[in-house]
């Protein structure tokens, strides 16, 4: 008797959270499927037309998605090997018994919690080619002869939008990993200890392979968050081939061509892509925990 | 016992420099931002700047709060988050106690709904959401921004809360049942005040996104009506291309940062764990 009347409360209390889903991602979702199959503008101004997979024909062969692309999966590897092996080096210096660790844990949540667009401005300032502070320490150190102009030159920008998102994502990773590292039993470390097993072997034996559920959960959030980049790279540069994203070119087919039709068509290809990465992750996770068995 | 060697003090000495630079390399950018935000111009565009605020002005914050806009932006932002966290909440509760207390028999297929809608990209529904706001006439409204960035702060809540409530003892609840207490009731009166600190976090989690967005409010807004703080600071211009206002836009920036940074260092213990909750029941 208390089960069902349970069973029905809870369909109750989950029906308004599923109605908000459907509505502002099952229908948005369906809308893209269906105008990436069509011709269409996003004022409406010209009829909507049916014309099949000749949108997904133009995007195979549209060197300016290819372009994002290759942009895309360059600042995502890049970023996210910078970024796991600072945060790993975070964690392990937090997760350490020191005076002070709070300190340094309360330090690397300023990066976490200040707006994408914020840290974007603030570092667009310190790299300005002219009055930037970067270029000041860089020429008065002696480092550099003459200043650089990071976000002007098609060979560093790219690079420059890596190294922001590294500054703010990588307490993010940190924190995890030192969930992770937290999670591990200090005994086992005891133990290698009176085996005579050095700090460094016992990183490698015990600390990484204890870390990977962790490591690959993070990596996973990371991976997927670094994909749809559009905040640092929109507001520091712009629209710009030398760093336009997978987002930032989807807006631009969308807003800036007004391309309802094959912006959606975007939209479904980098939805595509992050599947091929979840999957793979999954794939690479599934086996690492039946290896361990 | 032995002594200590001179190895052990080379390695403190190595760790403690690791430690120095992990602080600077953190709080480094957000203190050049505050203090260029209380310099002169002139001081902000010299050859060699001045590593503290001397001379010190409040002219940026001035300039910053001198025209309505952003006053107008910040509230925006306040109406948007607050809404969109509330709303959340709300929703996020009842359906994290049905998924994590009821029996609840397609729980898992609900939940699995829940965790794919936190991966997926936000840019990917950009026209259809587009779509969605023009046909409903939220377009440019701020139910319309509160309800698009419902796609990104229900599940996160949705996911966090459930096991917030799976972590409550079983006892409790039975006691309130053999009390003759209903399942609403036990909800509101037992299970609810002991999700207390998780609501915290989790309202924090999802205000700190909302307020923090920039693909939506920029795509979904037009003029200062609606407009959020990301957008305005984004879009702060000179009276050319070649003049950006740099002491006001640090300004705005530190006026925006500031309660954010002081949120996060008081509830410092509950973001981290509920961050980490997010991410490792995963």
């Amino acid at each position: 008797m208390l089960t069902v009347r349970q069973t029905r409360l809870a369909w109750l209390l989950v029906l308004p959270t599923l109605l908000v889903v459907a509505f502002v991602a099952g229908y948005p979702l369906a809308q893209v499927f269906y105008y990436s199959f069509h011709r269409a503008d996003i004022s409406f101004v010209e009829p909507t037309e049916f014309v099949g997979f000749k949108n997904y024909l133009f995007l195979l062969q549209d060197p300016d998605f290819r372009g994002a692309l290759w942009n895309t999966l360059r600042f995502t590897f890049v970023s996210v090997f910078l970024e796991t092996v600072l945060g790993l080096a975070i964690a392990l210096v937090i997760h350490s018994n020191f005076k002070g660790r709070g300190i340094v844990r309360a330090a690397i949540l300023i990066p976490w919690a200040i707006p994408t667009v914020v840290s974007a401005k603030m570092w667009q300032w310190m790299l300005n080619d002219i009055y930037g502070v970067i270029n000041v320490i860089l020429v008065n150190t002696g480092l550099v002869a003459n200043k650089i102009a990071f976000l002007a030159n098609p060979n560093t920008v790219l690079w420059a939008m890596v190294a922001v998102d590294v500054w703010k994502t990588t307490p993010f990773m940190a924190l995890l990993l030192l969930a992770g590292l937290q999670l591990i039993p200090s005994d086992i470390y005891e133990a290698a200890d009176i085996d005579g097993a050095s700090k460094w072997q016992q990183f490698w034996t015990l600390t990484l392979p204890l870390l990977t559920p962790a490591l690959v959960v993070a990596l996973i959030f990371r991976t997927l968050d670094a994909l749809r980049v559009f905040d640092v790279i929109f507001v520091m540069v712009g629209v710009n081939t030398a760093t336009r994203s997978l987002a930032i070119y989807n807006r631009q087919t969308l807003i800036d061509f007004q391309d309802l039709g094959y912006g959606s068509t975007v939209s479904v290809a980098i939805l595509v892509i992050i599947f091929i990465f979840v999957f793979l992750y999954m794939r690479v996770a599934g086996r690492g925990v039946r290896g361990e068995d | 016992m032995r002594t200590k060697g001179l190895g052990y003090y080379a390695g403190r000495v190595l760790f403690y420099a690791l430690v120095v630079f992990i602080v600077i390399y953190s709080v480094f950018p957000f203190y050049w931002a505050v203090i260029s935000s209380f310099k002169t111009s002139d001081a902000l565009f010299s050859s060699n700047p001045s590593f503290l605020p001397i001379p010190f002005t409040l002219t940026h914050y001035q300039n910053v709060f001198s025209g309505a806009a952003f006053g107008r932006n910040l509230l925006n932002s306040l109406i948007v988050a607050g809404g969109a966290t509330l709303i959340c909440l709300v929703l996020g509760v009842m359906a994290a106690y049905a998924l994590g207390r009821l029996r609840f028999p397609p729980k898992n297929a609900v939940l699995y709904i829940v965790l794919a809608m936190t991966m997926f990209p936000q840019v990917s529904v950009l026209s259809g959401m587009f779509v969605l706001l023009r046909e409903t006439g939220l377009f440019n409204t701020h139910a319309g921004l509160i309800l698009s960035y419902l796609l990104f702060t229900l599940p996160f809540t949705v996911w966090v809360l459930t096991g917030y409530f799976r972590g409550l003892p079983r006892e409790l609840e039975e006691a309130a049942y053999v009390d003759g207490a209903t399942p609403i009731q036990t909800l509101l009166q037992v299970m609810l005040p002991l999700t207390g600190p998780g609501l915290v976090t989790t309202g924090l989690l999802a205000f700190i996104a909302a307020w923090n967005e920039y693909l939506f409010a920029l795509t979904f807004t037009i003029g200062n009506n609606v407009r959020t703080v990301p957008v305005a600071i984004a879009s702060f211009g000179g009276a050319t291309p070649f003049e950006i206002p740099w002491g006001s836009i640090m300004a705005a920036s530190v006026v925006v940062t500031v309660p954010l940074v002081i949120l996060v260092l008081v509830f410092q213990q509950r973001i981290v764990a509920g961050l980490t909750a997010g991410a490792v029941k995963g």
